[in-house]
């Protein structure tokens, strides 16, 4: 049943392409599009939005309506290691590099993956770490490598350990038919830059309409002045730092001069 | 209280941070030690990146040696004459450092090398403190006078050509064996990120002879040039010096500092030097648990330079 509803779908798209993104329309929302970080900041949780919007000439959704998101860091690489025991010693003996992925990644959807949709459509859209892009150095070329590969499940496991990496298909809560919410958790070595929020609507295992928004974690004030100074003015601001060890160094020989 | 460090990009507890640099700043003024083996590795423990903990801890040494070494100025307890021929052999050894530094990152084994060099370094050298300072409590309990000094008994560093005499220390001794010193703790020291005050301090009384009450005044104004100069070197190349987790353990440094040094002139030298090898014996030890045992997580990664 569910089969014969999803060729129809598909049929109807390919009958009709430009309906596809006229019938339902996404809208949504992030709680703020600026997270800043102060003397104060441990981490924060910014709060997704959304609503599907129809017009009239949306069909009825038999099944209703699923939401995946996939809301994804700055980019950087990661040397990877991996010890081995050698003469009775724990040493690093292999090492991969994980170029250009995610600081943070987190996939959402509101119910199991593969419920939402079939597995060649989940690949395509990134939906799932089984189906995110992690390339890995490899000779002169990068690739990404199969989903088996010792050094991919550690990297993801050393992500999700430290919270930069969540996967979640229940994090999506649908609090009407139309209308939903996910939270999302910054732990608080979560990198500075701009973060995007790509969110998919699917109905009936077929990805119906998608809409991205954006996020950026920033330092402000005085945290903002010291990476600055310390960038900039290397020498200056290293100085300065000796000469507060210094004044330091003196002021509690003076607070403490016993003789 | 939790604070954003800034350069290091976690927060830390304010308290924590600073009843660490207080312990570590009350045994560096005790031993006239910088406490950079001690206090590394508590911070990396607190998850700040090795390469900040080594830039910033730098910084905090330097605050900790200078008010030590204003205090041993007051106390006339300073040579610096010898201060200054360590300083002349110490550059020497630092720029080799730093060459084999960055020569072993290329080859990728510069983690095993400190880890390694962590456990020879501390286990030999704490366990020769031990053995030396429990004779010398054994024979003192059997009313031995021990003379730590010496003065007739010249070995054979004694006789190294090019004499200087050093008045504060009342020694007339070849200025090889002190720029060789001083050049093995400024290489020690690139490599491990360590003032190499623990290494410092026994081999000027053991090899050289330096009287106890002059030798860690001196080694305090070696640990302060190298250590201030590490800190701007650190802040101009790769930027990681974080001042405010510097500042935070700085000033509970100096204090703890002040304590240190009243604490250890009251103590009996010999006591001072058993406490000292059994601190520098264990974090030793400590180094080979993690070496020996398997790991929790044999994998582990870390960024990539020139990335925030």
């Amino acid at each position: 049943m569910r089969r014969a509803l999803f060729i129809g779908a598909m049929l109807l798209l390919l009958a009709n392409p430009s309906a596809a993104g006229a019938a339902e329309r996404l809208v949504v929302s992030l709680s703020t599009q600026r997270v800043l970080i102060n003397s104060v900041f441990s981490g924060a949780e910014l709060v997704l939005f959304g609503a599907i919007e129809r017009d009239a000439s949306a069909p009825a959704r038999r099944f209703g309506y699923d939401i995946a998101a996939i809301i994804s860091g700055p980019t950087q690489s990661l040397l990877t290691l991996r010890k081995q025991r050698v003469v009775g010693i724990w040493v690093n003996v292999e090492s991969r590099t994980f170029v250009d992925v995610p600081s943070y990644l987190a996939i959402y959807a509101n119910r199991p993956f593969d419920q939402i949709a079939k597995p060649e459509v989940l690949r395509r859209l990134h939906i799932g770490f089984d189906n995110t892009i992690l390339r890995q150095r490899i000779g002169p070329d990068t690739a990404d490598v199969v989903r088996g590969d010792a050094f991919r499940q550690a990297f993801l496991r050393l992500k999700v350990d430290r919270r930069l990496y969540l996967e979640s298909p229940k994090a999506v809560t649908l609090l009407a038919p139309t209308l939903f919410r996910a939270s999302v958790p910054l732990p608080a070595d979560a990198s500075v830059g701009s973060y995007s929020v790509d969110v998919m609507l699917f109905a009936d295992g077929a990805l119906i309409t998608r809409t991205t928004s954006a996020f950026a974690i920033l330092k402000v004030g005085f945290e903002r002045f010291v990476v600055t100074a310390a960038r900039e003015y290397g020498l200056f601001y290293g100085i300065v730092t000796v000469m507060m060890a210094l004044a330091t160094g003196w002021f509690a020989s003076i607070v403490f001069r016993r003789d | 209280m939790e604070i954003y460090l800034p350069i290091a990009d976690l927060p830390v507890n304010v308290f924590l941070v600073f009843a660490m640099g207080l312990a570590v700043g009350f045994i560096s003024g005790m031993f006239g030690i910088g406490g950079g083996f001690l206090m590394t590795p508590l911070l990396i423990f607190l998850g700040v990146s090795p390469a900040v903990c080594v830039a910033t801890v730098a910084s905090h040494i330097a605050a900790s040696s200078f008010s030590g070494a204003l205090l041993y100025w007051r106390r006339r307890a300073i040579d610096l004459a010898l201060a200054l021929m360590l300083l002349a052999g110490g550059l020497i050894g630092t720029v080799t450092g730093v060459w084999l530094f960055t020569l072993l990152r290329a080859i990728g084994q510069l983690d095993l090398v400190i880890a390694l060099s962590y456990v020879i370094l501390l286990s030999s050298v704490g366990a020769t403190m031990i053995f030396e300072s429990i004779r010398a409590v054994i024979r003192l309990q059997q009313g031995e006078r021990i003379d730590a000094r010496r003065p007739g008994s010249h070995t054979w560093l004694h006789g190294l050509p090019i004499k200087v005499r050093f008045k504060q220390s009342r020694l007339y001794v070849s200025v090889i064996p002190i720029w060789i010193i001083g050049g093995t703790i400024g290489f020690l020291g690139a490599i491990m990120g360590i003032g190499g005050g623990f290494i410092l301090v026994p081999s000027l009384i053991y090899l050289v002879r330096v009287p106890t009450n002059v030798v860690i005044g001196t080694s305090m104004v070696l640990t302060l040039v190298t250590m201030a100069s590490a800190t701007v070197l650190h802040a101009a190349t790769n930027h990681l010096v974080d001042a405010v987790l510097a500042l935070i353990l700085m000033v509970g440094g100096v204090i703890g500092a002040q304590f240190g040094a009243q604490a250890g002139q009251r103590m009996r030298s010999e006591r001072l030097r058993l406490l000292l090898g059994l601190l520098v014996f264990a974090v030793g030890l400590r180094f080979a648990v993690n070496l020996f045992l398997p790991p929790s997580e044999i994998y582990s990664f870390r960024l990539l330079e020139g990335q925030g």
